[in-house]
């Protein structure tokens, strides 16, 4: 594939950091954005801008048009015909949070997995549930055998990770589902991690809600999707109450809106949708296949290279995953060598990456992590294996 | 100002191979613990306190990053001898110096040489911590 062309669409990847040229390997954090999401961002705050579904002038007909006609975007991309199953949100967090508040019934049990986001864990707690771990292999993937045995206890909900943000493995989700089902369980994807690197199929993986943030797919941040099976949209309860929301608004009693209005009270993040739609529009106008395949080479350059270093430790080896890089280097602890790579230009995560569970499973008190993108070239790769052999000089 | 990698090598590598004072004490009078809960790292800090109120002996014990282990290493060879008073003077000092203020550098001595840390804000924390913990130890007695 063509690297430079795409590169040459972030204007950022030409930037520099601590004086050295930029290597972005802190993707699975955020993705960097293509100049088609800042244009239709900068397009609308300064062309076009206005509140929706409120007035009848040309700007705000042409925002609601553009904020609603994004469901359509998102429906389309996640494989589902109605754009009404798509509730806009703040982000994968926020999703998960209003699932918790309107989909559970307090004391209910929520089975998650060891490899959650604490956002795929507190949001439940906080909700009143109780949360039950499926555990983690030493390779890094769910143990499936516990899986089953864990539905068979029929918890109200199973709410799982599709791509680990800390190890990159890509979980079994329609296989879950399958299980899942047969014992009448609902299922949520975390999927974050996933929409970034590959195509996703909610009726294909059968599963009843999916979240995802903007800004892990070159998009804006503060802005995120909850789909979710409009029976259960129907059923639940509106998660924060405000304008737009509503039906008829009297002292006595309120009415909502029909879904999935009635879960977006208040003015919305109107520029954040219209840049999602534009980086949605950009992903699906690319050769995904191309860009993946592109990803595991670097992978398997990145990973070769490191296995070569004294005293570097893969945090976990999972069978099926996405190009993130996750290791331990004997007598340097992770900030430190984020720390030595900042000063070479080269941004990658060190800490417990939001999974201190996942951690202590694993038995450790952190770790680093390289995540790759599809505009990551052989450059990014030298210049981390470079920084790392700096690390293990000055601490080996 | 030095780069990150200068730092490393001319400082904190070497404390952190050895830390000075990481240890346990038998009697201490003053003890404190911190945690950063971003990072996960932790620090416990013990103090004997002699009769005249210095700092007669000091050990950390704790596991973290680098700069955390070698700044509580070179802190606790700072605060042999010194009093509670002296103690909180030199943690506003280094405190000073780590956040852009009026720092009394004739007092820090070779502290100083954390100076560079200034520039990288997300690991100034790091270096405070075991300050931290200190100047909560020393508030009240074990």
């Amino acid at each position: 594939m063509d690297v430079a062309g795409l590169r040459a669409e972030f204007p950022i990847l030409g930037a520099t950091s601590r004086g050295q040229p930029l290597h972005w390997l802190d993707n699975a954090s955020t993705t960097q954005k293509p100049r088609a999401v800042l244009d239709a961002v900068h397009g609308f705050s300064s062309s076009w801008n206005a509140n929706i579904h409120r007035g009848v002038y040309e700007f705000s007909e042409r925002a609601s048009l553009a904020y609603d006609g994004t469901r359509e975007t998102v429906a389309r991309f996640l494989g589902t015909g109605d754009p009404h199953e798509v509730v806009f949100t703040r982000g994968t967090t926020e999703s998960i949070n209003l699932v918790a508040h309107g989909f559970l019934a307090p004391g209910a049990t929520v089975l998650v997995s060891e490899m959650e986001h604490h956002a795929n864990i507190v949001p439940w707690q906080l909700a009143g549930a109780r949360t039950v771990p499926i555990p983690v292999t030493d390779r890094g993937e769910l143990d499936l055998e516990a899986a089953a045995r864990l539905l068979a206890d029929g918890p109200a909900l199973l709410a799982v990770v599709h791509v680990s943000n800390a190890l990159g493995t890509i979980n079994p989700i329609a296989e879950l589902v399958r299980m899942a089902t047969a014992h009448g369980v609902p299922v949520l994807v975390d999927g974050a991690q996933a929409v970034g690197h590959f195509p996703v199929d909610v009726a294909a993986l059968g599963c009843d809600f999916y979240c995802f943030s903007g800004h892990k797919l070159f998009g804006p941040t503060g802005v995120g999707v909850l789909w979710a099976r409009r029976a259960h949209l129907e059923a639940m309860r509106p998660y924060q109450g405000g304008g737009d929301m509503i039906d008829i608004v009297g002292f006595d009693r309120t009415t909502f809106a029909p879904v999935p209005h009635r879960f977006e009270a208040g003015t919305p993040n109107i520029s954040g949708v219209i840049g999602l739609d534009a980086a949605i529009r950009w992903v699906m106008a690319h050769d995904r296949d191309a860009w993946a395949a592109h990803e595991e080479a670097l992978f398997a350059d990145a990973l070769a290279a490191v296995r070569e270093i004294p005293g570097l430790r893969l945090l976990a080896e999972p069978r099926e995953r996405v190009a993130v890089l996750t290791f331990t280097m004997d007598g340097a602890h992770p900030h430190d060598i984020a720390s030595i790579l900042d000063g070479e230009g080269v941004c990658i995560r060190a800490g417990h990456h939001c999974t201190q569970p996942l951690h202590r499973r694993l038995d450790v008190g952190a770790s680093a992590r390289a995540s790759f993108a599809p505009y990551n070239d052989a450059s990014d790769v030298a210049a981390l294996v470079r920084g790392l052999r700096r690390v293990q000089e000055l601490f080996g | 100002m030095a780069s990150m990698d200068q730092l490393y090598q001319t400082l904190i590598i070497e404390h952190d191979r050895s830390p000075r004072n990481f240890r346990t004490l038998e009697a201490p009078t003053h003890e404190g613990r911190g945690r950063n809960p971003l990072c996960g790292d932790e620090v416990s800090l013990q103090l004997r306190l002699d009769a005249d109120g210095r700092v007669a002996e000091v050990g950390f014990q704790g596991r973290g990053c680098a700069v955390s282990k070698a700044s509580a290493s070179m802190m606790t060879g700072a605060i042999q001898g010194k009093t509670v008073e002296e103690v909180r003077e030199l943690f506003d000092a280094f405190h000073a110096l780590l956040t852009g203020g009026e720092a009394d550098r004739d007092r820090l001595g070779k502290l100083v040489a954390f100076e560079g840390l200034k520039t990288y804000p997300m690991r100034v924390k790091c270096a405070t911590m075991a300050w931290h913990v200190l100047k909560e130890a020393v508030s009240h007695e074990s």
